[in-house]
């Protein structure tokens, strides 16, 4: 019934299409909130502040 | 060598190449003009005709009245900022924002009473329609996104605006653009789909416009003497980026004839209502959400004085939302002939949505903390902060309608007219309103004319924003279960024209709110235009509502 | 030297933005978008579903012209009132050949997926005309200018030739035709009534507005409306067979 492209492409989905989800979000959260750059955040959430 | 000898003035490549083109264009546009299939088409050849001999004239006059050299980048060590653009785009937003306001009360007065229709054309509620949307989210939220785009990228940059003629051809071209779609969906040339509706080349002439805002922006970062991008910068070009995939994808189409304004879309079927929701739904996404909580990030931090609340979740912000988004199109097309693994996939990252929106907008308000006591005394600020409320509101009720059964009420009724207006009218609109009480005091260099207006404004407009969208809850909600009543016999319970004639009250009411929302618009109106037109200026006066220049 | 390098890396980053931006939003669309062309089981298996006769596609852009897809669907969902108010669900084949399609979004007036034959010539036009006369309650909009403007189809075999190009199955002879299967399919009795049915299997062959004198814009919408949703024959039509 369900032709076979359509089962490699589920199965596809759910096995490295959610280990791509994971790697995404980790890398995002990892740059975010990597302890080192929270001055250079801090100071770039003043931009809008200090202009000329 | 500047100050000893008068350099010679010399017409730009840019300048003269741009006068050329148009020139080409005019000519070109003359012989569409005089072999078009129709009179509706050959007006809008026409159109571009005046409106690019206009433009060499302008090029050419403009040439003749500027001095020998271009316009220095800083002037004693500060930026010199470029606010022409900005300018107009704020000037011209306000106005396309009244008209598209009246145009959504002139058809909300048809449903209710379709006598108004008059049974003519070019006013009948199906060309009206998508003079309305495109009124409101593209001339009035467009020309609001690249007024604040081009002002902020300046600001957080420190550095003026690329481009000589650049950013004058982003602003006056993208408006030429509404201005044909606007004047075509009355005469009745539209390809249908939603949010999508001008043309093959009136998509052709936005593509050239909105690759030269790209350009724009990216040079003028490319310029920046700080450090760092500003977040706002940062959805200011995940919105111009992903509309620009966006427009190509959905416009993908082949004109009968370059005579012709007819054209037929190439996708088809079951893959062209994926391809117009996946515009569709970001069209909201990045247009009417990555852009505008840009203006979040920079505005309400400003008038606040106080930094984001979070920088980081600002980012975390950022990947998630524009990340998630993406993916969640096909939840407009649930139980219908797409595939179900493609709603599947569309419903579940719609629910994902929930969680960057939610912190986007925690992010925005708490930016406040410490400072709740300003929402008292500052009418603007507290706009922006109730934008940002609407924001969770909307995006908590847009998860939960993507659900399928409560889809399957929901879907084809009020209720999602109801959900996109306090999107509309409570994030975009309020959103936009905040940054122009703010910028135009900020530009013109005075101080803002009245706060009561502001408030009353505010007021007035709230109203409105209640009573329209309840009454479309209620009217969604009721035709919903009054399409799927039963008898005890077992049979359909109300014909079709009988949930149509139960509507009748909620749309009076509808219309009510659309007409004080209006009212408050026109309040705005007034409270700028004393602004803008007062002798006072701001270092007199209200020194704590303008930037330190 | 030093400067420019450090300059350099900041343009580089506003690039890899764009970069970083690109990748993330172009992934969704893909897989949501590209398996709809390759995988088999989008579009079923369905007999009957032919492109439109040269007349029915004037008519269906003269409903893409006047916005009616703001108020009507063209989607009946598999829920038992729906099924029950306007008949069998609607299969994605039978739109493979809509350019766009016209699906909607909003049901202020009624689902037209199968509108065809279910109401007379004579009511459609009276309908459209003033659609209060036939309908108390309705919140329609008239549209008697339809009847009232000649049909323009001088370039009709253009749009045959692009919608060939874009895949429809329209053959030469089609094209060829179009101009004058126009008039014919709008003609009662017409000569030619055969040579349109053999070209576009079930097409409806007479005057449909009334006035035998004209072929008018409503003549084209009212063969367009009354062919929607006849073309696939549901007592054939095995709905087993093609689960998804």
């Amino acid at each position: 019934m369900m032709d076979p492209t359509y089962r490699a492409a589920a199965e596809f989905a759910q096995t490295w299409g959610l280990a791509y989800f994971v790697v995404i979000f980790s890398c995002v959260l990892l740059y975010a909130l990597w302890p080192s750059r929270k001055q250079q955040f801090d100071e770039a959430a003043r931009i809008p502040l200090r202009e000329d | 060598m500047a100050n000893a000898l008068a350099p010679q003035k010399q017409m730009t490549f840019g300048e003269g190449g741009l006068a050329l083109t148009f020139a080409a264009l005019a000519a070109l546009c003359i012989v569409i003009a005089a072999k078009a299939y129709t009179p509706e088409y050959a007006f809008h050849a026409y159109l571009f005709t005046a409106a690019s001999l206009a433009a060499v004239f302008a090029i050419i006059n403009r040439y003749y009245d500027r001095p020998a050299e271009r316009a220095p980048l800083t002037i004693d060590g500060k930026p010199n900022y470029n606010m022409g653009p900005v300018k107009f785009a704020t000037v011209i937003a306000m106005f396309w924002g009244i008209a598209g306001f009246l145009v959504g009360l002139i058809i909300a007065l048809q449903l209710a009473f379709p006598v108004l229709n008059f049974d003519l054309q070019w006013i009948s509620f199906g060309r009206l329609r998508p003079l309305h949307t495109s009124a409101v989210i593209f001339a009035f939220g467009g020309n609001v996104l690249l007024a604040t785009s081009f002002y902020v990228v300046q600001r957080t940059s420190r550095a003026r605006l690329a481009g000589d003629l650049a950013p004058w051809f982003v602003v006056l071209g993208y408006n030429f653009f509404i201005l044909i779609a606007g004047t075509g969906y009355l005469l009745g040339i539209t390809q249908s789909k939603e949010y999508a509706e001008p043309e093959w080349y009136a998509d052709l002439w936005l593509t050239v416009v909105w690759v030269t805002y790209l350009l724009v922006f990216l040079a003028t970062l490319w310029r920046r003497t700080e450090p760092h991008i500003y977040v706002a910068n940062w959805f200011y070009l995940a919105f111009i980026v992903t509309i620009a995939m966006l427009h190509l994808g959905n416009n993908a189409t082949v004109p009968v004839s370059i005579f012709s304004s007819k054209s037929y879309i190439v996708w088809s079927g079951v893959q062209d209502a994926m391809v117009q929701w996946w515009y569709g739904h970001n069209a909201v996404g990045f247009f009417l959400t990555a852009g505008f909580l840009a203006i979040m990030y920079y505005f309400i931090p400003k008038r606040a004085e106080r930094p984001v609340y979070s920088y980081r979740l600002s980012i975390i912000h950022f990947w998630a939302l524009i990340f998630l988004y993406i993916w969640a199109g096909p939840h407009h097309l649930h139980y219908t002939a797409l595939p179900d693994w493609a709603q599947t996939l569309g419903m579940t990252f719609s629910i994902m949505l929930w969680m960057p929106s939610w912190g986007g907008m925690i992010n925005g308000i708490m930016t406040l903390s410490g400072a709740w006591d300003k929402l008292r005394t500052d009418p603007v600020l507290r706009l922006m902060v109730v934008s940002v409320a609407f924001y969770g509101m909307s995006t908590f009720e847009g998860p939960m309608m993507s659900i399928k059964v409560v889809n399957s009420l929901s879907h084809y009724t009020d209720w999602t007219i109801g959900h996109v207006h306090s999107g509309a009218l409570g994030w975009v609109a309020y959103i936009s309103f905040g940054a122009i009480y703010c910028l135009v005091p900020w530009l013109w260099n005075r101080p803002l004319y009245s706060l009561k207006l502001v408030n009353w404004h505010f007021w007035v407009s709230t109203v409105g924003i209640v009573l329209y969208i309840t009454a479309m809850w209620v009217s969604g909600i009721l035709q919903g279960l009054m399409w799927r009543a039963y008898t005890s016999l077992g049979f359909l319970e109300y014909s079709f024209v009988e949930t149509v004639e139960a509507m009748h009250p909620f749309y009076v009411i509808r219309a009510l709110g659309g007409f004080l929302f209006l009212c408050g618009a026109l309040i705005m109106v007034w409270n700028l235009w004393k602004t803008v037109n007062s002798a006072e200026q701001a270092e007199t006066a209200g020194l704590a509502l303008a930037p330190a220049e | 030297m030093s400067l420019w390098q450090k300059h350099a890396i900041f343009e580089k980053n506003s690039i890899v933005l764009v970069i970083g931006i690109l990748v993330v939003i172009a992934i969704g669309g893909l897989v949501e978008i590209a398996p709809l062309f390759y995988l088999k089981n989008t579009i079923e298996k369905v007999d009957g579903v032919r492109p439109y006769t040269p007349l029915e596609l004037a008519g269906r852009n003269i409903y893409v012209r006047e916005g009616c897809y703001l108020c009507h669907s063209q989607m009946i969902r598999p829920l038992r009132d729906e099924v029950e108010r306007y008949g069998h669900y609607s299969l994605a084949a039978e739109s493979m050949y809509d350019k766009p399609f016209q699906w909607g979004s909003k049901r202020t007036g009624p689902d037209l997926a199968r509108v065809g034959g279910k109401y007379s010539d004579d009511w459609h036009r009276d309908h459209l005309r003033d659609p209060r006369s036939v309908v108390p309650g309705s919140v329609m909009p008239g549209y008697g200018f339809l009847a009232n403007t000649e049909l323009d189809f001088r370039n009709i075999a253009d749009d045959l030739k692009v919608l060939r190009l874009e895949g429809v199955p329209y053959s030469q002879d089609m094209v060829d035709n179009a101009v004058k299967d126009v008039a014919t399919q709008a003609t009662t009795d017409a000569a030619d009534a055969a040579d349109v049915i053999k070209r576009y299997p079930k097409a409806q062959v007479r005057d449909f507005d009334g006035n035998p004198g004209k072929i008018s814009e409503a003549d084209a919408l009212i063969a367009y409306l009354q062919m929607m949703g006849t073309q696939v024959d549901f007592n054939l039509y095995d709905d087993k067979a093609n689960i998804r």
